[in-house]
């Protein structure tokens, strides 16, 4: 009996008093929410953050590769009308020389897939052994996949005389135009 | 002979690990399920319907044992390889030609997961013939979708272990896809206007570095020894557990 009186009693209350009542439990669920809603906040953005830093890691900001300006030595060493594979292994550069003396550095990357094509020097080509893409001395792409002549480094001379490549400074191969004449700043004629 | 299986089965050491024989009775057996930390994600009961082997063929429980297969001779192998650039495929001849059963493990490894490519596919075919990818089932579909890229990836990232021409170019041109993808790698279009180079893009971090070199190799090692197969386990163990809770294996109606 007593139990239910003041059931009875409180139910009054809140009915007498409804509407500041129900202001102040919003006001205080409110806070509740505002908290609720920071903690998640903090949580979330620590393990955004978190995510971010993890994907950078995976950015190395020293590399141990060998540099993207190098000298290949002086002019004299390279007798017209060949193509120098010595730096295609460790720097994947041509070093090639025309019939007229000009030089210019190549990438050795085929356009196609990007695999190392090798220079057949009885058949004065370079040919993929990927899928056999074929290319002119000068770069030009004429049978296979390579959608594109292959793309040159800028190379120039040096004070001391020797030749340097800068594989910062590309020229893009474009489809169907003889390198030459489309980029006759990557020529050097010394 | 029966007095010796007593003398095994009727005392507390053995009592302690397994608690109840498998007894010829429906009881008896859901609790041996049941109390069994490797079968409790397999459902206590299957239907007789379910184990036709005409209707699911078998492909998905193949598939988990071709990786059960390539887990264990995976971590063997690992006893005998450097993932270096000056040892990887020296390690290879050394497991092929001096290694006491170095070349069955390899090979082991090497068929066992061109087979789990093959089977996954085919399950995949199953699942879709036998509209086993509709309500409740899609998001298990989802599911294996990504468990059949990690798949991939897990070929892809063991194809380069061995150091040899294969692996090396196969790396070279899949990362050269990498980019040439649209807004992922420096080849690929409106790379020049979000300043996306040769050094910030995702070939730079598959490679970690602009060449395949040696960074590449422990990378793609790391990914196909710890990372992938950690992923792909908790995919499973998802996957598995959902099979179960959407309703059991999918069997004729």
């Amino acid at each position: 009996m007593q139990e239910k009186e003041v059931i009875t009693e409180e139910h009054k209350e809140t009915q007498s008093s409804e509407k500041p009542k129900k202001a102040e439990t919003e006001e205080l669920m409110g806070r509740r929410k505002l908290l609720n809603r920071l903690g998640w906040a903090g949580v979330i953005g620590f393990l955004s953050i978190n995510t971010l830093a993890f994907l950078r890691f995976f950015y190395p900001r020293v590399l141990f590769e060998p540099p993207t300006k190098f000298k290949v030595g002086f002019p004299s060493d390279f007798p017209p009308g060949e193509v120098n594979s010595e730096f295609q292994k460790e720097f994947g550069t041509w070093i090639i020389r025309l019939d007229d003396g000009r030089f210019f550095a190549m990438e050795s990357k085929c356009t196609h897939l990007g695999c190392t094509p090798s220079w057949m020097g009885a058949q004065k080509k370079f040919k993929c052994p990927c899928h056999g893409s074929g290319y002119y001395i000068t770069g030009l792409n004429f049978e296979g996949p390579a959608p594109r002549p292959m793309d040159r480094f800028k190379i120039s001379l040096a004070e001391d005389g020797q030749l340097v490549v800068d594989k910062t400074i590309k020229f893009a191969g474009v489809p169907g135009k003889d390198s030459n004449e489309q980029y006759p700043q990557s020529l050097l004629k010394v | 002979m029966r007095d010796l299986m007593d003398k095994v089965k009727k005392n507390v050491i053995w009592k302690s690990i397994f608690r109840r024989d498998y007894k010829e009775n429906v009881r008896d057996r859901a609790v041996a399920i049941f109390g069994n930390v490797f079968l409790h994600l397999h459902p206590v009961q299957v239907r007789e319907s379910a184990v036709k082997l005409r209707y699911t063929w078998g492909m998905g429980g193949i598939t988990f044992l071709a990786f059960i297969v390539l887990v264990i001779t995976g971590v063997v192998l690992m006893f005998y390889y450097h993932p270096s650039v000056d040892q990887a495929y020296d390690d290879i001849k050394d497991l092929e030609y001096q290694v006491p059963y170095g070349v069955i493990l390899r090979n082991l490894h090497r068929w066992a997961a061109h087979f789990m490519v093959i089977v996954v596919m085919i399950h995949m075919f199953r699942v879709f013939m036998t509209g086993s990818y509709k309500a409740p089932r899609q998001f298990n579909w989802v599911i294996g979708v990504i468990l059949l890229v990690l798949t991939l990836l897990l070929s892809f990232t063991g194809y380069l272990t061995p150091w040899d021409q294969l692996g090396y170019w196969a790396i070279v041109v899949g990362t050269n896809m990498g980019a040439a993808t649209p807004l992922l790698g420096f080849e690929g279009p409106f790379s020049e206007y979000f300043g996306i180079t040769a050094y910030n893009d995702v070939r730079f971090a598959l490679l970690g570095g602009t060449q395949v070199g040696g960074n590449a190799l422990l990378r793609s090692y790391i990914w196909h020894c710890v990372a992938l197969p950690l992923l792909s386990i908790i995919l499973m163990f998802v996957h598995f557990w959902r099979v179960r809770k959407d309703g059991g294996i999918s069997r004729p109606q």
